[in-house]
This record gives C-alpha cells, structure tokens and sequence, in this order.
C-alpha cells in the first residue's frame, strides 16, 4: 500500500536528513516509525504526502509513483493527524471533522452524517460536541477530534504523527486503546511516528527503526526485542526487554476465563465448599448478572453468614484486551494478586493472577512470539 | 460654549454638510487604505519575504512620522507636477491612504505571523491549496486582529482630516479655520467637539463591527 524505494532528503544545506531508505507497508498495517528525534523518522512520514519534498528514490501510494499525483489530491486521500493537532479555532468540531469531505465537495447532508458517524467512532456524542468549539474541548477530546478530522473522508491511509504525544499519560493510554479498537474496525493502512519504544510495541504491527536517517531495522516487534540486528537496536530496546514484551501481550494471552465465582448473595458455607472443590484460597464475587463485585478470601469465611457480608468490594478490573504492562501495573497499585477481568459491560470474563503474568514474563512465551 | 450651540442650531445644515464631506473623505481614504493594507500585508508574510517585509514596515512607520502638513504640501507639488489637480478631494484622500496604510498593514502581517503553525500544517496536510488556506484559514484568523488595526486607522484619520480643509478639500476642518482666521471661538469649538464626537462614534461603532466580524470559536468567553 506503501513502498518506500531508497528514499532520501537532502536538505539545502546539505545535510541528509534520510539516507536510502526502502521499506513496504502492507494494507491494513499499523507501521510505526520509531527513533531517537532527529532521526529522519517525520521527514520519512512527510515525504509520503509530500509535505517535504523527496530528494531521491520513489514512493509509492497504492501502486502510484506519489510525484505523478496532484499533491493536494494526494493529501485528500491521506489521513494527516499531528502532535499539535492543529484544529481549526475558529470552525466547530463537526466543521473541523468536515474539513475533507468539504474540500472534496460531498454535498452537505453526506458530510454532516460523515461528522456524526466519527464522533460516535471516537467516543463524543454527536448531538452534544458536533457544534462545540476546539477551545471548550479537553486535550484529549481535540486528540479524539483530530484523529476523526484525519478520517474525515475515508482515507485507505492515514498518516500520525505523535497524535498522542501532548497528553497526560493515563489519557494518553485510554487514547491507545480506542485507536487500536477503532483501527480493528476500520483497517486503515497507518504510518504512526513516535519516539516511545512502549508505543511502539504496543501499537505496531511493523516496527522501523531509524537512527541518523537511516532504516537501522523493520520488523515485528517482537523480533525488534528479541532478534535485534545490531548494538544500536539492543541499546535502543534497552535492557529491560522482558518488561517491555509486556506490552506485547495482551490480558487475553494468559487469563483463565470463567473461573469459579461465588455470588453476593451465597452464604459462606458455599463459598467454604466451593474453595474446597477448587483448591483455592479466593474467589470471584458477582452478582445476579454475573457483573463483578469484588473477592472473597479463605481467611476471613467465618466473619458472616452471606458472602456480602465478607467480601473486598473492588473496582480495579481489567479488559481481555488491556496489555500486560497496564495489567500489572494495575495490580501493584491495587495491591490485588488477582486481577478480575470484565467486558463493558463489567461481566466477568476470567481472571489473571500474578503468577500467570510471571510465567509470561519468562522469555520462552515472548521469544516463541519472535521468528 | 453658547454661541457654538447658537451656530449648530440655527445653520444645522451647513454642519451636516461640513460633517458628511469629512466622513466621505475619510470612509474613500480607508476603504482604499484597507484593500491596499491588506493585500501588502498578506504579501510581506510570504516566504523568503522577511527582508521585503521589514523594509515595507519600516517605510510604512517613516510616513506616519511625516507631519501630515507637509505630506499636503509635497502631494500638491507632485500631483501639479504631474498634470493632476493639486487641491481638493484628490491629494486629501492620498495622504489619509498614506496614514491608514500603516495600521492596516501591520495588524494584517502580525496577525497572519501569529496564526500557530500547526493549524496551517494541518491544513496543508489535509490537501487544503495556497487559496484555501488563505480564504478558509489564515484571513478569517486573522480577521479580528485586521479589524482593530482598520478601527485604529479610521480614527486617526479622522483627526488627520481636519487638517485637509487647508487644501480645500471641506469637511470638518473648514469651521475650525474659518475660526481661527476670523477670531470665531464658536466655529472653532463646533468644528472640534464635531471632529471628536465623531472620531468617538466611529470607534464605538468599529468595534461592534469587530466584535460582530470575529469568528465564534475565537471569542473569549
């Protein structure tokens, strides 16, 4: 969908911003460029709408040389989200979201349905942001926004550059989440430029790795942690490898899915009986709607008659697609071993203990992940 | 105070004359001024310009020091010169273009330069042509900053022409002279609390129009 054929960017002054780089980008594929800044790495990304101009070498946009396309049609077929974002003030949010599809003269009507569809993809309410303007949104609303401006039209391709890198970290990883959820609904062709390897890994289907203008390494993640090509991949990847394949794995890879539950409503006793049968020291406590409530222990089954009575409420769950890293980062703050895991609609799914967590951590269930 | 009272309502239409000529000189000098203003503006912030630019402004803030007598006088000479007539309408608007020009131009060009950046990348990005981006982005922008630069311009043009009177062109000037010459305080006073009522009027009204042409999403709250 991409293909970049020995690209480089020599500035004026003569230095070379991006020395020969090739590489291909499938359709459907998140590829993230990935390195330290000044690596080339948004150069490389800029040249592919041509907001930089290619020096040298060929690239091709769905089998099209890019330079035999008129550059703003070019753009109108490419999703460009920023750092910055750089909405448009003085329009509303649904006038930012239509900013393609107007340019492309969609009648009015299309538009408009197009703005409300994106919203809702997004997470915003169309009816209560669709007239708001970008100065009443917070940062991470204009972060969404911008990511729907980008698809406004529907491009095949979209183009990131660090379109969550201005926002807090906790926002930042909300923000992740929904975009891989929306990308597996969409499947658009991405380039996503970063310089967080843990971004990198989480997002990417495809890692390129530049450093000094020049493509170091392009590959799965996985095999950019555990088949680095050289001293600067390792270095750039850094020691601390094992955690950083957290991000790799999802809650999913490693849960025990319907695990034995207790409701609210039980009386000790049968919670007693049901830990016998299983073995364990703790159970899951839903309620009718198998929704989860919280945990019950061993230890404290004598303290009442119902299980209500004795249960550790909690609120802190996961999803079968939070990645690892977020899963145990999650525990250590809530002191639980166990981590219940629920879908949205906060029905249990399963559970992942410390210990499942541990053996993935181990290197064989990643390195078996690298080819 | 009484006898200028006496003057306005006993010859209410001479005022009204000398009142309607002054703001036909000032609102044809502005609305030139403004189109001119503009379109200069919008050319020094192009790129590679930076030198252009800082030259343009320089001339610009050099006419504004130029004591506006003297400006009359020296567009007599050149538009005699020339074979135009020397007095009047003509050379009176010239000068209050010359006046305005300054305002206008440097409101347009600060106001372009301070639109963030981003917002213009994501418009080029976006497939967004030079046209475009000007029409859809950078003027309606830079609209509210361009308007108090016109506001400021109308009202200091409308002092500057109570001085064209001098060369003949009317307006508010002419009881102002006509005063001095013949020792009449009561034309003096009318035709300065006239110039300054109106210059008042104006900035009050500019600034509803100010108000009324910024963008939505631009107003503070």
């Amino acid at each position: 969908m991409i293909k970049l054929e020995a690209v480089s960017e020599v500035y004026p002054d003569g230095t070379e911003a991006v020395k020969e780089v090739s590489f291909e980008v499938e359709k459907g594929e998140l590829c993230v460029l990935l390195g330290p800044s000044g690596c080339g790495k948004t150069t490389t990304m800029k040249m592919i709408n041509r907001l930089i101009p290619i020096t040298r070498g060929k690239i091709y946009v769905d089998g099209v040389d890019n330079t035999e396309i008129d550059e703003d049609e070019l753009r109108r077929n490419i999703g460009y989200a920023i750092q910055d974002i750089g909405l448009f003030p003085h329009m509303t949010v649904g006038q930012n979201i239509e900013t393609v599809p107007a340019l492309k003269g969609w009648p009015k009507d299309k538009r408009r349905q197009r703005a409300q569809e994106l919203l809702k993809l997004i997470g915003l309410k169309p009816e209560e942001f669709v007239d708001k303007y970008p100065s009443e949104l917070s940062g991470g609303q204009c972060q969404r926004v911008g990511v729907a401006r980008a698809l406004g039209a529907d491009p095949p391709i979209l183009l990131m550059d660090e379109p969550f890198g201005a926002i807090d970290p906790i926002t930042r990883v909300r923000l992740q989440d929904e975009f891989l959820r929306i990308q597996q609904e969409i499947q658009k062709t991405i380039m996503f430029v970063t310089h967080d390897i843990y971004e990198a890994i989480k997002m990417g289907d495809k890692i390129a790795l530049m450093h000094q203008g020049q493509l170091v390494q392009y590959d799965t993640p996985a095999n950019l942690l555990y088949r680095p090509k050289n001293e600067f991949v390792e270095n750039f990847v850094g020691a601390d490898r094992a955690l950083k394949g957290l991000q790799l794995l999802r809650v999913k890879d490693v849960m025990t899915s319907s695990p034995p539950a207790v409701r609210a409503d039980d009386e000790t006793q049968t919670a007693e009986k049901q830990m016998k049968r299983e073995g364990t020291a703790y159970l899951v406590v839903v309620n009718d709607e198998r929704q989860f409530l919280g945990w019950v222990e061993r230890a404290n089954l004598r303290a009442g008659r119902m299980v209500r009575d004795i249960m550790h409420s909690s609120t802190a769950t996961a999803t079968a697609n939070t990645v690892l890293s977020e899963a145990l980062s999650l525990m250590l703050s809530s002191g639980l071993k166990t981590l219940a895991i629920v879908d949205r609609a906060n029905e249990l799914e399963g559970i992942v203990s410390f210990d499942a967590i541990q053996k993935a951590l181990g290197d064989a269930t990643l390195r078996s992940r690298a080819e | 105070m009484l006898e200028a009272w006496e003057f306005v309502t006993q010859r209410p239409e001479l005022l009204a004359e000398w009142t309607l000529s002054h703001l036909w000189i000032v609102f044809v000098a502005n609305g030139i001024a403004v189109v001119l203003g503009i379109a200069l503006g919008l050319y020094i912030t192009g790129k590679g310009r930076e030198h252009v630019a800082d030259a343009v402004l320089y001339l610009a803030e050099i006419t504004m020091t130029i004591p506006s007598l003297a400006l009359f006088g020296l567009l007599m000479l050149l538009l005699s010169s020339i074979g135009l007539k020397a007095i009047g309408f003509l050379p009176a608007v010239i000068a209050l273009v010359v006046y305005g020009q300054l305002p206008i131009l440097r409101n347009t060009y600060t106001a372009i330069r301070q639109i963030d950046p981003p917002i213009i990348e994501a418009g080029k990005g976006m497939g967004m042509n030079e046209r475009q981006l000007l029409l859809k982005l950078k003027l309606p922008l830079a609209v509210p900053v361009i308007m108090a630069g016109l506001r400021n311009a109308i009202v200091i043009n409308i002092g500057i022409a109570a001085i064209a009177a001098l060369i003949g062109a009317g307006g508010l000037g002419v009881p102002i002279f006509r005063g001095l010459r013949n020792a009449r305080m009561d034309l003096i006073i009318v035709g300065g609390a006239a110039v300054s009522i109106l210059a008042l009027l104006i900035d009050a009204l500019m600034s509803r129009l100010e108000r009324w042409v910024t963008p939505k999403g631009l107003k503070r709250r």
